[in-house]
């Protein structure tokens, strides 16, 4: 594979996903699955064709006995750029 | 310094600008600085009956510390320079 040795620091992982899907995990239970266009060192990403996913726990009121309930509310944007103090982690597509 | 760039490109545009308080606020981009402060112009609260007290406010200015995010027009965004721009500015940043 040519690709890993491309990668010399932690941001060629990211550099070669340029143009491809990626996913990005981001704060407050969101995550998205969009095109990468651009990112810098602050990890400001644009993303184009982007699907958020937002996970809503619901604790049942009776705290501590049976499982919550999770929500998943979906929405999708053409063009955007993500602010990069929320991003947890930018995964290259799964090949 | 990138990103700053494009949202210079982007000014007289109209976009979206999600906050992190889940405020979502549509406006004309007027201007932008280096740490991504964003003036708006003629803006608009989505879901304005949950936040009334934004229904007087016809123009502002969001620091950009609590943007989460900006819904661009994909009309004005060349996303084959971005990338170009993008691996430019790593490959300078790599060779400091």
């Amino acid at each position: 594979m040519d690709t890993s040795s491309a990668i010399q620091e932690p941001f060629d992982l990211i550099r070669l996903s340029l143009s491809e899907r990626v996913f990005v995990k981001l704060r407050g239970d969101r995550e998205l699955s969009g095109i990468l266009h651009a990112y810098d060192g602050h990890m400001n990403l644009i993303l184009s064709d982007v699907e958020e996913t937002i996970l809503i726990v619901d604790q049942a009121d009776g705290a501590g006995e049976g499982q919550p309930t999770v929500n998943m509310a979906k929405r999708k944007m053409d063009m955007l750029f993500v602010r990069g103090d929320g991003v947890i982690l930018v995964s290259p597509p799964s090949r | 310094m990138l990103i700053f760039s494009v949202f210079k490109t982007l000014t007289d545009q109209q976009v979206t600008v999600e906050l992190k308080n889940d405020l979502s606020i549509t406006g004309v981009l007027k201007s932008v600085d280096q740490f991504l402060n964003i003036r708006l112009d003629n803006i608009k609260v989505l879901d304005e009956a949950r936040h009334p007290h934004m229904m007087a406010v016809k123009n502002c200015f969001i620091r950009g510390s609590v943007v989460r995010y900006v819904q661009l027009p994909p009309e004005s965004v060349d996303t084959q320079l971005l990338e170009d721009a993008t691996r430019r500015e790593s490959a300078a940043q790599t060779k400091r």
